[in-house]
């Protein structure tokens, strides 16, 4: 399995050069097909897998993907961090369809790694200006009442790499820091009246049982609105590096906030300030003044097809992919320009449209050739246009390395090869 | 106020409110039963909240009895610090600058450190206690805690080598940057005048910059 992996990786890479010098020349013909493809298999002979009986049940008592995309993985950036322990790796979206991001393939992001939860070890402490302090097992926090909601999981820092300039050369790497999964688990709003909080109450900390002891202070008015401890995501537990057995969950809002692993809620009457609300995630402005407290993750969307990582192969008929997504509610709108801005249309979104959840849109567009600059533009119901970078600039500065949610350029070269660019 | 309104309406909303409580009182037979709608979980202990509840506030909440000086805290640093953070605080290798900085933030290359950017001491109290050293979490004693954070911030050149840092005086450290920060989030921001252009917008199409040049993404596809 192996060698044949490493083979079709190699053909690929070869792809993209053979690519350029030879999609000018072409009307219509699949050229990656063409390049991999076996005669053997294809009509009119019988196929090699066809005459013999495949894998029986159970082969796989856990399936997954078949071996020809396994170039579907998540991609970290060495360099960008001192340790694999406290470090970030990027979904591949551009692989992606729908809304759904597969469980295997959630962006990391951990401080101290992922920590080995025994689950009947487990438990989740309330204390604080409450009537009762409290521990739950997971079967405890599993008899609760059951919510189960789609919500995307941003990090802040997701495209901090690009406020300068162009710098990474990927969907993946630009973008990735983003997932989108079905939560089930318990509404904070019930622990909440489980534990009886004072009116006192005005300040949550939220703290993780991993070695980093993640700590997070959230406004008990957003924990009442719509928080939840979740159990499962896609409709199986929690994997371990997304907080097994139980995460919370707070949409909409800065991904560093879901502390994993949960361990214990404090109900107090002030924030906590801790050190992922001070030193980081904190928005360093022009004037050397940080703004504190930036919990939302404004409107914003990417395509996902072309881009650096999936070129051009053919001329002709071709399909635009993206996603958008806003922390304020749903996608109202995306607006597609393959001309750099110049000019606009609106792409078709795709349902379920849901709130502060990704949103999939699709362009059906005819591509002659030419070199195209290809942007999308994501409007949400409240009104919030996606920003332009300079937009963002005239008012941050530079510094701010979190929450860039503005508009990315594709440059689609004649040749086919797609590239990260900044307009200016 | 608005965290026991909401609370009042959750409850009063709260399909199967009823029942539940009743089922509550009748499987366990509490007195607080009543109160509790699920009748979930176990009443948690001083003694395992104790041992769970490390946060320190900036007002000084929560720190633990004990002190320290920057003097004791220089062992403390060299031994258990130092291989990572350098022993000025300088940061070795890619590993995170401690001290250092200080009139940096308006600059192209703002250094943020404890002195520079860190508005309260009690921060540095809670996340050295809870996850430093790196690897090696909550393993320090308080009094270790409290005289290795004077350390750093005696090389910050906040407090001096004698001062007592304690749960007594943890609480009114002045950082340098304690009115760096500003609240609230003004956002939304950087949007456009009216409804978003759709044809023939004043826009400049021309690159002027390329992921490819800068050349730092890793050899993936
Ligand atoms: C093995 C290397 C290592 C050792 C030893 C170590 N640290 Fe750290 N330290 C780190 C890493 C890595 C981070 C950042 C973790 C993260 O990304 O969340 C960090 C972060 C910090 C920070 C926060 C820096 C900032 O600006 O946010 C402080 C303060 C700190 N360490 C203090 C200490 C103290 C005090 C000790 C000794 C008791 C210590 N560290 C030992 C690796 C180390």
């Amino acid at each position: 399995m192996s060698q044949k992996t490493i083979k079709s990786a190699i053909s690929r890479r070869q792809l993209l050069g053979g690519a350029a010098a030879t999609v000018g020349g072409m009307a219509a013909a699949p050229l990656a097909g063409a390049a991999e493809s076996n005669p053997a298999n294809l009509p009119p002979n019988v196929s090699e897998w066809t005459p013999y009986l495949g894998a029986g049940v159970d082969a796989n008592p856990y399936g997954m993907p078949s071996e020809h995309e396994s170039h579907v993985i998540r991609r970290t950036v060495e360099w960008l961090t001192a340790s694999a322990e406290s470090s970030v790796n990027f979904t591949p979206l551009q692989d992606l369809d729908g809304i759904v991001t597969p469980n295997g393939l959630c962006f990391e992001r951990h401080h101290g790694g992922v920590p080995e939860v025994v689950p009947a070890d487990y438990r989740l402490m309330i204390n604080g200006l409450v009537d009762r302090e409290l521990l739950f097992s997971i079967d405890d926090l599993k008899r609760f009442p059951q919510v189960n909601r789609f919500h995307f999981l941003e990090c802040a820092a997701n495209g901090g790499m690009e406020w300068r300039g162009a710098q990474l050369n990927g969907c993946q790497y630009t973008f990735g820091m983003v997932h989108n999964v079905q939560y089930s688990g318990v509404r904070l709003s019930d622990i909440c009246r489980e534990a009886g909080v004072k009116p006192s109450a005005k300040w949550v900390l939220a703290e993780g049982g991993d070695s980093a002891g993640m700590n997070r202070s959230i406004p008990i008015e957003k924990i009442l609105d719509d928080c939840m401890i979740a159990y499962s995501m896609n409709g199986e537990a929690l994997r371990p590096e997304q907080g097994y057995p139980a995460r919370l969950v707070v949409p909409g809002w800065e991904g560093n906030m879901w502390v994993k692993w949960i361990r214990r809620l404090e109900f107090g009457d002030a924030p906590y300030m801790a050190r992922e609300e001070t030193s980081k995630y904190t928005d360093l402005m022009e004037d050397g003044k940080a703004r504190m407290f930036t919990w939302v993750m404004d409107a914003k969307s990417v395509v996902t097809s072309p881009c650096p990582e999936k070129p051009m192969i053919s001329k002709g008929q071709n399909l635009l992919k993206g996603l958008a997504w806003s922390g304020r509610g749903k996608i109202a709108r995306v607006d597609v320009s393959l001309d750099g801005g110049l000019n606009w249309q609106t792409a078709e979104l795709h349902g379920p449209i849901l709130n502060k959840s990704l949103t999939r849109f699709t362009m059906p567009f005819k591509w002659n050739g030419e070199e195209l600059k290809v942007q999308s533009r994501a409007i949400d119901e409240t009104g919030y246009v996606q920003p332009t970078i300079e937009a963002l600039q005239k008012e941050r500065g530079v510094n701010s390395i979190y929450h860039n949610n503005s508009i990315a350029t594709w440059l689609v070269k004649s040749n086919g090869e797609v590239e990260n660019v900044r307009l200016g | 106020m608005y965290g026991l309104d909401k609370i009042k309406k959750g409850a009063r909303t709260g399909v199967g409110f009823a029942v539940l409580t009743g089922f509550a009182v009748a499987v366990s037979g509490m007195a607080l039963a009543s109160e509790r709608p699920f009748g979930l979980g176990t009443l948690a202990t001083a003694e395992q909240v104790a041992g769970w509840d490390i946060d320190v506030r900036p007002d000084g909440k929560g720190a633990p009895i004990g002190s320290g000086t920057a003097a004791q805290g220089e062992a403390v640093y060299a031994e258990r610090c130092a291989a990572c953070h350098g022993d000025f605080g300088e940061g070795v290798d890619r590993w995170p600058i401690l001290a250092g900085g200080h009139g940096s933030l308006a600059t192209i290359d703002p250094v943020k450190t404890v002195g520079s950017y860190w508005p309260y001491a009690s921060t540095v109290y809670d996340y050295v206690y809870r996850a430093m050293p790196f690897g090696e979490a909550q393993s320090l004693t308080h009094d270790e805690t409290y005289q290795v954070v004077a350390y750093i911030l005696y090389m910050n050149d906040v407090i001096d080598e004698e001062f007592v840092l304690s749960n007594k005086t943890i609480g009114s450290v002045k950082m340098p940057n304690r009115n760096g920060f500003s609240l609230p989030d003004p956002r939304p921001d950087g949007q456009p005048k009216g409804e978003p252009c759709m044809t023939n917008c004043k826009v400049s199409t021309k690159i002027i910059g390329r992921a490819r040049i800068i050349d730092v993404t890793p050899d993936s596809q």
